[in-house]
């Protein structure tokens, strides 16, 4: 089930030509809750392109959430499909969806989620143990920069620190796809910076497929695309001619 | 409704698999207590009762031979109200369908009106008409056990002679509300009965007309029946009293405070096992339900609540979870003290019973167990009631954990992650985990204390009547006889050996220790009865000097060497200073052995003879007990087959019941507790397995870490409840231990199995509800809500 990704140039930007990672069609999601039903996507068309940096905006309760949920496989949609190469990712079952996240998915959440009792090394061997052709544990902690800490727990670090590990913990899978929600949120900007410029780099080395939900539009500078979701609709695309390095960014 | 109740009604309402899983624990010791309170209260009051109603005496003593003159002086000692004098006889009877002889005590009725003392209780038909020597009122479970009626006949032989009574009366006594007979351990209906007949008729039949050989007396409030006694014995000393006896020594009545006194014991220990793991459970729900509610509590005192008022919120949470339990245990309680009153009262005979529970038992066990309760989420309370407003609004700060570089690092190291995540759970919170590991461990403990006894009857089945007895019958003759008689029964069909013995009543005094017992002699190289060591098997009787069990060396203070004064209170009455020359060990009653020639000297009598056991071709069985129904001289006859088989009934029937009650209650423990823990380290860990569940383990692999950790526990705990079984066990045998029987600390490995096994079962099935909860783990809300 494994896709090895292969690493493209940013610089010869051609969407045309590069392959399809992931694609929704009339991806449609309602959530029941009580006596409201909510429509949190309606008729979502999407395609990810292999090792783009998606940066995905919208207000809250846009359909962010949900859309990156569907696509990571932790949510289904309601109605419409999503593909994930050839495969269809809408047929799969429960024990399907978790073998497809543990070989194919990273993720990142805003509240690190890492687990307390293990230290930084341990939280990303956690996923390495189960997974095929990882890379070191070591190395994706070196690759956010966290070499020095690995020994660390999770008490012991800092908000930013644990979210590098956090971002390590993802990556050292090799996923296809690296989905961040708010990775940034907690941060102060500083800090902030110092984690985007982790994800950056790991999309530019790793030439994982990265979505990033942000509040924050100047995120946007750095991705390759910037959508835009609102009331569950795309309401626009833009494609951005040059990326800038985290660091140039300001708020 | 005031806000706060709302919010601990929706709380409780939340909360409530886990209220319900402490309130199932709460409820085993409340109902184990009102049951044995209620039990034991009702046991007591109709005793009681029985015995104000039916005017039970306070004093017994069996003669030989008085003169009815004699009773004068009885009632003339200080202290004595009533005095009523009787004739009471053993004798064999021949019921027709029924192979086995059958012992019968007779006992006389006055010819007019009622007996001032022991009165009974008619149940069927009436009394004995004056006169009517051949009428008989049996005893209810007699009858019953043959289905006899009044208008039923029977044989007895009275003093030799045949006779065929008409039955007229059923009725009960509280002189046998447990009716055993001679030489038995427990009472056998089938083959022992109480028969009532008139003065006069029993009085011709043994030549004791204008003589009684049985007296009791009732005393004045505030009188010591020690001083009574004392008296009484100087007076019927020479009419061949074998010495007054108190109520609380009577056969009955000892056997029934015995089994009060038991389920005293049990009434305390288990409620205060169940009661302990109770507050233990509370305050594990109790404190992880605070430190959810951080913010809340933070929130209520910033808009001015008192620290009284949360800590009062809080302890009204906990004094509702032990209502659900009080409510649940009074309810179980009362049922089953309701049923095992019932049980007692068709084991012990009771005319009526009063099965009123009374308020104290139920307000005592609520009482307890709020106490338990309360006391048990004191600190859980103390900590919501203190905790600083500002602080409480903040997010608590990660668990620290730290890497330690010793052994148990390495072996981590060797560890995958899920593991790891167990060991260092358990770790991080060590008391609460080994807290668990015990409240497994009395559940595994509860159990074999309970099993054990079956283990413990088998030993003593195994020992008292098969190793230490070889005999198919004995055969008790109304005096004793000379040696010949051994050769004549020797001479009976079907008999392949005989064994005679001497059973004299005597009194062993050392210094200001006495104890009245039976002295027996037997013979040298017996083989049949011999003198039987737990320990060394059949040991022989020395020539000279005593043999003593130890628990009666124990009771006389004496070891081998010592001396001991000897009083036979029959015939000549010799008194005679005699060496200790062994002390063994057995588990039924307190014997002391002589050889049989000794004891012959002692009396200052020739080769007598008084007891025969048995070796019986058991082809010729039924031509034996044909023959010895006929004989005059034979008292009682005791078949081993049927005394081993009447002790497994009985005790199968009470302890199929009582282990089922302890298995229930030690499954509850075992099921409440797992499930707490279980469902508290979800809701404290859902976030961290629901991470793991993203990153792509699967519900099977999350639930390895939180199954995983409790299993650790569970398995910790057995061997621990191994340990905690026997300790149970020990504290249950030695204080069932009296000077009837001592019940060995005996575990067969299969019980500790079985204890293991069912505790396993219980902490399962918790498991896997807890294991469903784990499925429905929703990852998405999780995951977005901040800690």
């Amino acid at each position: 089930m494994k896709h090895v990704v292969t690493n493209h140039s940013k610089t010869q930007l051609d969407s045309e030509k590069r392959k399809i990672t992931l694609s929704t069609k009339a991806l449609s999601k309602i959530y029941q809750t009580g006596e409201v039903k909510v429509h949190a996507l309606r008729g979502v068309d999407l395609s990810l392109y292999e090792s783009e940096l998606v940066v995905l905006l919208g207000a809250s309760g846009s359909g962010k959430s949900t859309l990156l949920n569907i696509i990571g496989g932790l949510d289904t949609p309601t109605s419409g499909q999503v593909f994930f190469y050839n495969d269809e990712l809408t047929s799969y079952n429960d024990y399907e969806l978790t073998i497809f996240r543990r070989e194919n998915v990273g993720f990142v959440f805003q509240f690190y989620n890492l687990i307390p009792s293990l230290t930084a090394l341990e939280n990303v061997a956690l996923v390495t143990e189960i997974t095929k052709a990882p890379m070191d544990a070591a190395d994706a902690l070196a690759i956010v920069g966290l070499s020095e800490r690995i020994n660390h727990f999770p008490a012991q670090l800092s908000g930013g620190e644990q979210q590098r590990v956090a971002i390590a913990r993802a990556i050292a899978k090799r996923p296809a796809i690296l989905l961040c929600d708010e990775p940034t949120g907690a941060l102060d900007s500083q800090t902030g910076i110092i984690v985007l410029d982790a994800i950056a780099r790991v999309n530019r080395e790793l030439g994982t497929t990265t979505i990033l939900i942000t509040h924050n539009a100047v995120i946007s500078d750095m991705s390759d695309r910037a959508i835009t979701l609102a009331d569950g609709q795309i309401t626009s695309i833009t494609q951005n001619p040059q990326r800038r390095e985290p660091q140039e960014l300001v708020w | 409704m005031h806000i706060l109740n709302r919010k601990l009604i929706r709380d409780l309402w939340r909360l409530r698999g886990q209220v319900l899983a402490i309130g199932l624990v709460i409820a085993s010791g409340v109902a184990v207590l009102v049951m044995s309170l209620s039990t034991l209260e009702s046991l007591r009051d109709t005793a009681n009762a029985y015995y104000e109603r039916y005017r039970f005496a306070d004093i017994f003593s069996g003669l030989e031979r008085a003169p009815l003159q004699l009773k004068n002086r009885i009632a003339g000692i200080p202290g004595v109200q009533t005095v009523q004098t009787r004739i009471v006889k053993i004798a064999t009877l021949d019921i027709e369908g029924f192979e086995e002889p059958v012992i019968g005590q007779l006992v006389s009725t006055p010819e007019r009106g009622k007996p001032l003392l022991n009165q009974i209780a008619l149940r069927k038909g009436r009394l004995v008409s004056p006169g009517h020597i051949d009428e008989v009122v049996l005893s209810e479970p007699f009858a019953d056990a043959h289905k006899l009626q009044p208008g039923d006949q029977l044989k007895v032989i009275l003093n030799g002679n045949k006779r065929t009574l008409d039955i007229v009366g059923i009725a009960l006594s509280p002189e046998y509300v447990y009716a055993i007979g001679p030489g038995a351990l427990m009472p056998d209906d089938k083959r022992f009965g109480i028969l009532w007949m008139g003065q006069e008729a029993l009085a011709s039949a043994y030549d004791l007309d204008g003589a009684f050989n049985d007296v009791s007396l009732s005393l004045l409030v505030n009188t010591e029946p020690n001083f009574v006694i004392k008296r009484l014995d100087q007076l019927t000393k020479n009419y061949g009293s074998i010495g007054a006896i108190a109520r609380k020594d009577q056969v009955s009545n000892w056997f029934l405070m015995n089994e009060i006194r038991q389920l005293r014991t049990i009434g305390m220990l288990l409620p205060s096992i169940f009661l302990t793991v109770a507050a233990f459970l509370t305050q594990m729900v109790l404190s992880r339900l605070i430190a959810t509610e951080r913010a809340e509590i933070g929130l209520l005192k910033a808009f001015g609540y008192t620290r009284l008022q949360v800590a009062w919120h809080y302890a009204r949470m906990v004094m509702a979870i032990s209502a659900v339990g009080i409510l649940l245990g009074w309810i179980i309680g009362a049922w089953l003290g309701r049923y095992n009153t019932e049980l007692y009262a068709d084991f012990f005979r009771f005319p009526f019973l009063y099965y009123q529970p009374s308020l104290f038992t139920f307000a005592i066990s609520a009482l307890i167990s709020l106490a338990a309760a309360l006391v048990g989420s004191m600190r859980a309370v103390y900590k919501a009631a203190t905790l600083p407003p500002a602080e409480a609004m903040q997010p608590p700060s990660p668990p620290v954990y730290r890497q330690r570089h010793n052994v148990i690092t390495e072996l981590l190291s060797w560890l995958d992650q899920p593991t790891r995540i167990i060991f260092r759970q358990l770790a991080r919170w060590p008391i609460r985990s080994m807290l668990t590991s015990i409240g497994v461990a009395f559940a595994v403990g509860v159990l074999i204390m309970a099993m054990q006894w079956f283990d413990a009857i088998q030993e003593i089945i195994d020992v008292y009547f098969f190793d230490a007895q070889r005999q198919d019958v004995t055969i008790g003759l109304t005096s004793a006889q000379g040696n010949e008689v051994v050769y004549e029964l020797a001479h009976f069909p079907g008999v392949l050996s005989v064994e005679p013995a001497r059973i004299v009543s005597a009194k062993f005094l050392v210094g200001n220790r006495s104890h009245r017992g039976t002295l027996q002699g037997i013979m040298p190289n017996a083989k049949l009865s011999p003198v039987h060591d737990v320990q060394r098997g059949i040991i022989s009787v020395y020539p000279e000097g005593l043999s003593l069990n130890s628990k009666l060396a124990e009771k006389l203070h004496v070891e081998i060497g010592d001396s001991v004064r000897v009083q036979v209170l029959e015939e000549r009455r010799p008194e005679i200073l005699i060496p200790v020359v062994d002390i063994f060990e057995s588990y039924i009653a307190m014997p002391a052995y002589i050889n049989l020639y000794a004891l012959n000297r002692l009396m200052k009598e020739g080769r007598q003879v008084e007891y025969m056991s048995l070796l019986v071709d058991e082809k010729y069985e039924s031509k034996l007990f044909a023959k010895l129904k006929d004989i005059p001289d034979v008292a009682a006859v005791t078949l081993r087959k049927a005394a081993v088989n009447t002790f497994n009934e009985t005790m199968a029937e009470t302890l199929i019941i009582f282990v089922t009650f302890f298995a229930s209650f030690a499954c509850a423990l075992a099921f409440g507790l797992v499930y707490n823990s279980t469902r508290i380290a979800l809701s404290e860990r859902g976030r961290e397995l629901a991470t793991l569940r993203v990153l792509g383990f699967t519900k099977t692999e999350i639930s390895y870490i939180l199954l995983g950790e409790v299993g650790l526990l569970i398995a910790m705990g057995l061997p621990i409840g191994c340990i905690v079984g026997s300790g149970l066990a020990w504290i249950m045998t030695s204080s069932f231990e009296t000077e009837l029987y001592r019940v060995p600390l005996v575990i067969h490995p299969s019980t500790y199995g079985k204890a293991i096994l069912i505790t396993l079962a219980a902490t399962t099935i918790s498991a896997f509800m807890v294991r469903r909860q784990l499925d429905q783990l929703n990852l998405i809300k999780v995951l977005k809500t901040r800690e």
